[in-house]
């Protein structure tokens, strides 16, 4: 399984917002993008994740089953338990067991705690719990760490490190080190120079 | 798809989730007609058919707002545009959560309420015939007018609008059927009727409400 | 002389809007004029209706519009959808308004007519019932257009409704049709001539029929027009914005 990047372009609201962007990920890599607030790196992973259009380029994965998304929202219902937010995601990825995942990601002991008395960084972890149970080799990761103190960050970084050693592939917009050995793409030389996406309302010019 | 039903289903029952408002407002709608139009038994007798049914339709139409836009809100519908679910089963279990919630406890509780209006016995039994024929349909179509509003900030209005249109069919043949089996006319061709409406309702619509959810995702 | 898909491209559309646009509006203007005032003045009053009967020249050609712009919005939304040419989705969105017009106007004549016919304004007839329902639509339609920010998502969602509610419509019309039978009376045109209204009302009716026809072409036509200029002004606003 592998991840390749073809001269891709995105656009947020019609306008361009990256253009030529060229990467590929192999198994057990991952890619970490960064780059200043707004040049993209949400809009990347949403493209990506197949979520939204891409303007030109394209996107070479094996199978679009393969990924998945974890983006600035969790997707956890308050009024669900720990663990039944989590065995949702595992049973609509088909998969049963919660039990390995939760203690990674020491939730083991909030388990059966409503997800709406969560502090932030215990619900960022839950939503990043998420990942492991759907058993997908690719995970596209938008500021992953945010709201996690350092000790959840190491932790975070493990699970990470396993999922490649595992044969897993990440691409992450993070802006912390999370101790993982990782290459960098700085997403500031693709900046779109075109002011308009191609295509968006060309007809009426 | 067993694994979303059940989620919608805890949603809905736990606190905050709303169950039960669809019901209260139900109640409400229908005690507050004999206010309206004086507490003559034979005037309610002829009324009550209808009444029922639009009270029934009314409170369903409440909860329609909650289907998607709540999990548009936290994300979850990102990940489930992702996951392996097909956009048109996780639209459809979505209405069936939707009727199991509100529909089918309105078809209980519609005896009770059809007793306030001195509804006879026979027309009761019809009357739960046409709920339960009828309200499917509204479920369904009111997802697909919660699906073709989830992006808009103050859809609620809108969702009204859209949706309540689309009702007409059902809520014709639906007292229709009430009203002939009240009265002690024939029900088969109504029921016949509404059943059809339904049956299309919910072959068709979730391929809409499915592909207007995607346009509305990008 | 090529593809009639060349029409689609909004220069293109425009160029041929500026050009037949005064000519379709001078002929609906003349036809309208010809039409009502040959049907007003110059027709025999009807034996049993008197004159009242002559508001058919409004009635009938609103009404028949009333159906027909909510089919063209129809396969305009169908061609949006399968070969995305703005011009369709755009020229679906311009009819819209206009349809909704001419269905008010065949109920406001018609509930005018059916005072003194049937001693009331309103009736809960299937015909009549069948137009209101229909204005729903059309309310529905226009609100969700004005409601979606994003111009193609706005055609896109408004082109599935349109189907949607065509079928519901069309569900509407035998359901309402079961509900109640009514006072209204036949197809006043019909391949079946005894049905028919008389010849002397017939052929200014035609006239008047053609200038509703050509008004509701020019109507949209200007409108399409409109649109394709806003979304250009749009467009070239971006530009500018990112420049």
């Amino acid at each position: 399984m592998s991840l390749k990047i073809v001269d891709l372009g995105v656009a947020r609201g019609g306008v361009p917002v990256l253009e030529g962007v060229n990467f590929a990920v192999a198994p057990g890599e991952a890619v970490v993008l960064t780059g200043p607030n707004g040049v993209g790196k949400t809009t990347l992973l949403r493209t990506i994740a197949g979520l939204q259009p891409p303007y030109d380029g394209k996107i070479v994965v094996p199978d679009v089953e393969a990924m998945t998304y974890a983006g600035h929202a969790d997707g956890i219902k308050a009024a669900l338990s720990v663990a039944e937010n989590l065995m949702f995601w595992a049973r609509v990825h088909g998969q049963r067991d919660i039990s390995g995942t939760l203690e990674d990601f020491a939730l083991t002991d909030l388990a059966s705690r409503p997800a709406g008395q969560l502090s932030a960084g215990q619900k960022r972890r839950l939503g990043l719990a998420r990942l492991r149970v759907t058993g997908r080799t690719i995970w596209l990761l938008d500021e992953p760490t945010v709201s996690l103190d350092k000790g959840s960050v190491d932790l975070f970084g493990q699970v990470v490190r396993r999922h490649l050693a595992g044969g897993g592939l990440a691409v992450i917009a993070s802006h912390i080190d999370m101790g993982l050995d990782v290459r960098v793409i700085d997403l500031t030389p693709y900046r779109a120079r075109a002011k308009v996406a191609r295509g968006y309302d060309e007809v009426f010019l | 798809m067993t694994a979303l039903l059940i989620r919608d289903l805890r949603l809905a029952v736990r606190a905050g989730g709303g169950f039960g408002l669809g019901l209260a407002f139900f109640l409400i709608v229908v005690v507050l007609v004999p206010f309206a139009v004086g507490p003559a038994m034979g005037l309610l007798e002829r009324i009550a058919p209808g009444v029922l049914w639009i009270g029934a339709l009314l409170a369903c139409l409440l909860s329609l707002d909650r289907i998607f836009a709540l999990d548009r809100e936290d994300g979850s519908l990102d990940l489930l545009a992702v996951s392996p679910l097909p956009l048109e089963g996780v639209v459809a279990v979505k209405a069936l959560a939707h009727w199991l919630t509100t529909g089918l406890p309105l078809v209980a509780v519609a005896p009770v309420l059809g007793l306030l209006l001195s509804l006879p016995g026979k027309g009761v039994i019809w009357l739960v015939v046409s709920l339960l024929a009828g309200t499917p349909a509204l479920s369904v179509i009111g997802t697909f007018g919660a699906a073709l509003t989830v992006g808009l900030k103050r859809g609620g209005l809108l969702l009204s609008l859209l949706v309540l249109p689309l009702y007409v069919p059902t809520l014709i043949f639906g007292a229709e059927v009430a009203r002939a089996g009240a009265t002690g006319l024939d029900t088969a061709t109504p029921l016949v009727l509404l059943a059809a409406v339904t049956c299309v309702a919910v072959a068709l619509l979730p391929f809409a409400s499915a592909a207007v959810l995607r346009m509305n995702l990008r | 002389m090529g593809s009639f898909w060349e029409y689609a491209n909004p220069k293109r559309f425009t160029q041929v809007v500026d050009r037949v646009l005064p000519a379709v509006s001078g002929l609906a203007v003349a036809a309208l004029v010809a039409g009502l005032i040959w049907g007003f003045f110059f027709t025999p009053d009807d034996y049993r209706q008197g004159s009242t009967v002559k508001i058919i020249y409004l009635h009938v050609p609103s009404a028949l519009l009333a159906i027909n712009a909510w089919l063209m919005m129809l396969v305009a939304s169908l061609v949006w959808l399968v070969r995305r040419h703005h011009v369709s989705a755009l020229a679906a969105r311009a009819a819209a308004p206009v349809g909704a017009v001419m269905t008010v106007i065949a109920l406001l004549t018609g509930a005018i007519w059916g005072q003194p016919m049937w001693g009331t304004w309103w009736a809960w007839d299937p015909r009549l019932t069948s137009f209101l329902i229909l204005f729903l639509f059309y309310l529905g339609y226009i609100a969700l257009w004005s409601a979606v920010e994003n111009d193609d998502t706005a055609a896109d969602l408004t082109s599935v409704l349109c189907i949607v509610g065509s079928v519901f419509a069309i569900l509407s019309r035998y359901a309402v049709n079961f509900w109640n039978q009514g006072l209204h009376q036949g197809a006043s045109l019909s391949m079946d001539k005894e049905e028919n209204v008389a010849d002397v009302f017939y052929i200014p009716l035609l006239v008047c029929i053609a200038g509703f026809v050509l008004l509701f072409i020019a109507l949209v036509l200007l409108r399409t027009r409109t649109e394709i200029r806003a979304r250009r002004t749009r467009a070239l606003l971006a530009r500018e914005v990112t420049a």
